[in-house]
């Protein structure tokens, strides 16, 4: 018996450790396809700012965690997969067979058709290879062009900010994090970027990136207004799309992922699918999706890997949910944050303080969920969306005052 | 025998002494702003409710942490945060469905109940036994944490 993981993020090594633990005899390796230990995209932004070094990125902190565990961490890009034979086959040309087989290939960083993108000042910030280039580039007070205001691009922004670079943020929507976001939120974000000396710029598209002769700011950056922006450095956050490419001819189901069930199983027999790369039950929705983020891929991880251990465990579904910090405005938003049709909501809105709460209902529960400029207990609206808990007399409650979401979950849990 | 916070809301009168013990141990400062633990108050209902982290078993916290950050300590089953790995990007504050992981934006880090390394002050600190730390088998945690398991799903039911 051999389990083979395909990508060695947070869902593929999450699968490792579980597999591990769940059946210690059998025959675990993990494919990562880039040249150092697993670690975390999450925390590339944060080796931007110097907080840490590239170790403090690494999944496991423990030394030779992989070895100890007797989970063989090999590199290599696969380039197909055969079910019939169950095998796999490398870039390298060599093969990889498999018993049980999950594939946690993660997303990619999605290239928008803009010309320019391939000048040498231009980078996605998704890997430790593009932290390091971007770190030559953004020095204090270098102009820095952002495009993508969105999830992971107000992130980087952060990131930015706080090396001191001259930055402008474009987005092509009309408000910031988009997805994530309601108009008011997304505004008093922008308000709020622009206090802290960000320029954004929404409703905004970059045409072209051309190189300039300058020597500082070696490229020109245009935009759809007419204006043109001169810039040292242009990064690129304008979305991601699941790493799936490898598995056409394979029969696999796949839509904006490969498609998996409660057990997180694919339509393939004995292939499994984890984290960005999979497309699977949604909690709010009952229909399927791709919840590329960090909770998500540690949840899908772990199920996948119980599920194809033989310890059968249904999953009821990720919740989508984010937390953000941009330049010290800290947002969160849970579930339908956009709300159900013929569904009450309740808000609490204090422009001038940078505060916000909106709770969308379905009845006497709570369904979805946005913040701003709140921290304590957030975490317990994932609980209530969650573990559906009726309100009673507490809807009427939070219908005067959402920000009593801790004392609501408290008062009816307890 | 592993020994856990046992939390009982009837003996509660609300006089805040285990936010005051948390936030001076931990903090250094008599501010219940600080507390890891928090007394909420039913006035309608006369009912105070102290509320912590229970150390459940699911770690929602431990396990999305990206870095690595929050780990076991086997001696107390308490999930301790390391600030020293800590990057301070708050993906357990979401992924903890009770709450009880929190941000503080003075020192960049996360924060949560340790367990005082065994001896936990707020339990110390209660002069109605509403909070005792005693023997995890017979605790009303048995409660919190059924309900945790209704979070999520993804048990093995096997």
């Amino acid at each position: 018996m051999t389990y083979v993981i395909i990508g060695a993020g947070p869902a593929g090594v999450t699968a490792a450790d579980t597999l591990r633990k769940a059946d210690p005899s059998t025959d675990v390796v993990m494919i990562g396809s880039e040249p150092e230990p697993p670690y975390s995209r999450m925390a590339i932004p944060y080796v931007l700012t110097g907080l840490i070094k590239e170790e403090g990125t690494y999944l496991r902190k423990d030394d030779g965690h992989y070895d100890a565990n007797a989970i063989q961490y090999r590199q290599g890009i696969v380039a197909s997969i055969d079910p019939a034979k169950k095998t796999l086959k490398l870039e390298d040309g060599s093969e990889q067979a498999y018993s049980k087989l999950l594939i946690a290939t993660g997303a990619s960083p999605v290239k928008p058709p803009v010309e320019g993108l391939d000048l040498p000042a231009v980078h996605h910030c998704w890997t430790l290879e593009d932290c390091r280039n971007i770190i030559k580039y953004a020095d204090k007070g270098a102009d820095v062009v952002l495009m993508g205001a969105g999830f992971i691009g107000c992130i980087i922004m952060e990131a930015l900010a706080e090396r001191g670079v001259n930055l402008t943020v474009v987005e092509a929507l009309d408000r910031m994090v988009p997805r994530m976001m309601n108009e008011a939120a997304g505004n008093m974000v922008k308000a709020w970027c622009e206090t802290k000396g960000v320029n954004v710029l929404t409703s905004t598209k970059v045409t072209k990136i051309e190189a300039s002769g300058d020597k500082q700011d070696t490229l020109k950056v245009d935009l759809d207004s007419g204006d043109q922006i001169p810039a040292h450095l242009v990064v690129v956050a304008t979305g991601v799309k699941s790493n799936i490419g490898f598995v056409e001819g394979s029969g696999m189901k796949t839509e904006e992922g490969i498609l998996v069930d409660e057990f997180m199983r694919s339509s393939v027999d004995d292939i499994y699918a984890a984290g960005d790369c999979a497309q699977g039950p949604d909690f709010s929705t009952g229909a399927w999706a791709v919840h590329a983020v960090q909770p998500t891929a540690v949840d899908h991880g772990r199920i996948a890997a119980l599920n194809m251990a033989g310890k059968p465990a249904p999953y009821k579904g990720s919740l989508n949910m984010n937390v953000l910090d941009t330049v010290g405005l800290i947002s969160a938003s849970f579930g339908k944050w956009d709300g159900i049709k013929g569904g009450d909501h309740a808000e609490a809105i204090d422009t001038d303080n940078f505060r916000y709460m909106r709770l969308e209902f379905d009845g006497d529960k709570i369904v979805g969920a946005l913040s701003l400029g709140r921290t304590d207990h957030i975490g317990v609206l994932r609980g209530l969306i969650q573990t559906e808990v009726p309100l009673g007399d507490w809807k009427q409650k939070l219908m005067a005052d959402p920000h009593l979401i801790a004392d609501a979950y408290v008062a009816c849990s307890q | 025998m592993q020994k856990s916070l046992n939390i009982d809301p009837e003996k509660c009168t609300g006089c805040l002494q285990c936010e005051l013990a948390c936030s001076y141990d931990n903090e250094s400062v008599f501010n219940p702003a600080k507390s890891r633990i928090k007394v909420f108050s039913f006035h309608e209902k006369g009912r105070f409710v102290p509320y912590t982290c229970t150390q459940c078993d699911e770690a929602w916290c431990m396990h999305a942490c990206p870095v690595d950050a929050i780990t076991l300590d086997k001696a107390t089953g308490a999930k301790i945060v390391h600030d020293n790995l800590c990057v301070g990007c708050k993906v357990c504050t979401i992924a903890c469905p009770f709450g009880t992981v929190n941000y503080n934006a003075d020192t960049g880090k996360v924060v949560k109940c340790d367990l005082c390394e065994g001896e936990p002050e707020c339990a110390k600190a209660c002069p109605t036994d509403a909070i005792t730390y005693v023997d995890a088998n017979w605790t009303g945690l048995d409660k919190m944490r059924a309900w945790a398991e209704k979070t999520d799903a993804g048990q093995a039911t096997a």
